[in-house]
């Protein structure tokens, strides 16, 4: 049986917009991330904070990778100062626009490079696409079990023992490693970096590759090699009748609303 | 491209009855097939649940591929995408559709790898049109039109997936109404599979029916709560009101993030989407991410303070006052009329 310490981590991040800040929506309907303040999304933060206690507790190996423009590296700098020990950041323009199939196969041949690992922990999904379907799409390409939506877990030699939210309620499972699981945000509340963490992290080397690093084919990534395209993006139309229902004070208001549910027909059975 | 012809519909159940959001998509599904001038097929996985079969049919399945073994009785991602995987294959659907739960958020994406076709996640609509590839030349007749709220539903994007079979999409809970019931031709196709590449990788060790059956989804009446409620205070006067409709409440992101009701009460983009008989949105804005979640209700009605509130445009009918006024003077009348309360 593998010891826990000689166990190779990986948490696949990813930098969103702040959900407060406007972000501009370009013509081929992608979005424009360079103007805005980026975050690690919600429930990445977490997926670093469960790599970091296993880290803490068996002394892992924790590598942070994320795919996005080279501002990314804010994030990815982040992790650092929170603790994590290497970082990789796959930035090229040719990837701009992949979806979820064409993000996981990118992924899947960097960790490819990185050679082995025993678990992949990601946020179970992104605050801005909100797809859920990157985790379990690069498990597929990389031929591993996977758990999704996952609450609490540990470690038991070769297993993860994990509780995983299900519909109608929860299941409990063991997955053999290597494995990737998907984590809530609700798993865990990150802890904030400290002075000394982001001063570590001035330091620390960021690598950065390119799709010829990784082995990627061109015609897989990008908005060209996305099976999925985005045909239109419309405003959506939630404008109703904005009927105004009068009176001169609140028991008028009421009687007239109390009317109106009845002509409507919702209240018949009721009132 | 032309050889793959069909619509699939992968179905959920709890072993006991198929499941709402299922019947749903059956619904839209056979909408589809007909305007495709194709068969309604559905898949169903389990053990013990050949007697499910006979509903599928009666929604309208026209084929019913069923795998009923000890071996599928817990779902296993590797183990159910493996088999659902080499259907497809073998059977060459052009649309596959999941529901947006969780375990087709988790079987999905899988498959979709598998065949490295592309999948569209968290769908409120489908729709069959043209498409026309300026760029290489190329015209598409009659793809499916996958259409997902996008960029915190202000905006709606219509996704499709031109060059590669089949179309795969997991549709949102709630959506589609369930259909009437519309028997379909009813072939029934055991699939049996070997045990040469079963893998054991996972296994179940606990299943926990733990959550309630939402009520939101069959509610004819939700009372939404919007962070005009104020607290606790507000929560409490509207949930009166509910139970005085005969209905449930509803709420918005930033009242269940303030912990003031539970997250299975949220209704929006990244919540429910519901399409009750009437919503009553109490103190709430009407931010697009939450009113997207409202969009199939009969009638909206709005108690709001503001007159310049969004919701103001995107209700049926306005009370302009305070809801701590207005929702206790309510409650008297309604309980004067009836035996309610």
């Amino acid at each position: 049986m593998k010891q826990v310490t000689e166990m190779n981590i990986i948490v696949l991040i990813k930098q969103v917009p702040d959900p407060r800040e406007y972000v501009r929506i370009r013509e081929d309907g992608t979005l424009d991330r360079e103007k805005t303040r980026g975050l690690i999304n919600d429930c990445d933060k977490s997926a670093l904070e469960a790599a970091l206690r296993l880290k803490e507790r068996y002394g892992c190996r924790v590598t942070a990778i994320s795919m996005g423009p080279p501002k990314a590296e804010d994030a990815l700098r982040e992790a650092l100062a929170m603790g994590i020990d290497d970082a990789v950041l796959i930035s090229d323009r040719r990837a701009r626009g992949s979806d979820t199939l064409a993000t996981s196969y990118v992924l899947y041949k960097a960790i490819e490079k990185l050679g082995k690992f025993d678990l992949i922990i990601c946020g179970a999904e992104s605050s801005d696409g909100g797809t859920a379907q990157v985790g379990p799409e690069l498990a597929e390409f990389l031929g591993i079990p996977q758990a999704t939506f996952v609450e609490d877990f540990e470690v038991e030699g070769n297993h993860i023992l994990l509780r995983r939210r299900m519909d109608g309620g929860h299941e409990k499972l063991r997955l053999a490693m290597p494995a990737l699981i998907t984590v809530l945000k609700e798993i865990n509340k990150p802890r904030t970096t400290t002075f000394s963490g982001i001063l570590r992290a001035m330091n620390m080397p960021i690598s950065i590759w390119s799709l010829e690093d990784i082995g990627a084919e061109v015609d897989k990534v990008g908005l060209s090699g996305s099976p999925t395209k985005i045909m239109k993006i419309e405003k959506v139309n939630l404008r109703r009748r904005k009927i105004l229902i009068e009176g001169d004070n609140v028991e008028e208001k009421v009687n007239n609303l109390l009317r109106i549910l009845r002509e409507e027909g919702v209240l018949s059975e009721v009132v | 491209m032309k050889d793959y012809s069909g619509v699939w519909v992968y179905a959920e159940h709890d072993g006991n009855a198929i499941s709402r959001s299922t019947l749903e998509i059956m619904g839209k599904g056979r909408e589809l097939a007909s305007r495709l001038g194709v068969e309604l097929s559905v898949v169903l996985f389990g053990y013990g649940v050949s007697d499910l079969v006979e509903t599928l049919i009666e929604y309208g399945a026209d084929n019913v591929y069923v795998s009923d073994d000890e071996r599928l009785k817990y779902y296993k991602t590797l183990n159910y995408a493996k088999l659902l995987t080499e259907l497809i294959r073998r059977h060459r659907p052009e649309i596959v559709l999941f529901a947006a739960s969780y375990k087709g958020r988790d079987l999905a994406p899988r498959v979709a790898a598998s065949l490295r076709t592309g999948l569209t996640a968290n769908c409120i609509d489908l729709d069959i049109g043209d498409f026309e590839d300026r760029e290489k030349g190329e015209r598409f007749e009659k793809i499916l039109y996958q259409i997902v709220p996008a960029y915190g539903g202000n905006v709606v994007a219509t996704i499709i997936t031109p060059y590669h079979r089949p179309q795969i999409a997991t549709v949102r809970p709630g959506n589609f109404q369930v259909p009437e019931k519309f028997p379909g031709k009813g072939k029934v196709f055991q699939i049996n599979f070997g045990s040469e590449d079963w893998d054991d990788d996972v296994e179940v060790l606990e299943v926990e029916r733990d959550e309630e059956d939402s009520k939101l989804e069959k509610a004819r009446v939700i009372v939404g709560v919007g962070v005009g409620a104020r607290g606790s205070e507000g929560v409490k006067i509207l949930k009166r009101l509910a139970e005085a409709l005969g209905g449930t409440l509803g709420a918005t992101r930033p009242v269940v993030d303030a912990g003031l009701l539970p997250h299975e009460c949220m209704i929006g983009e990244t919540g429910k989407v519901v399409r009750p008989e009437l919503y009553l949105a109490c103190g709430i804005s009407g931010a697009a991410h939450h009113m997207i979640g409202v969009r199939g209700a009969k009638v909206i009605i709005a108690i709001n303070k503001d007159p310049k509130s969004p919701i103001c445009e995107a209700a049926d009918y306005i009370v302009i006052g305070d809801i701590f006024e207005v929702v206790p003077k309510l409650l008297e009348k309604l309980g004067k009329h009836g035996d309610a309360l």
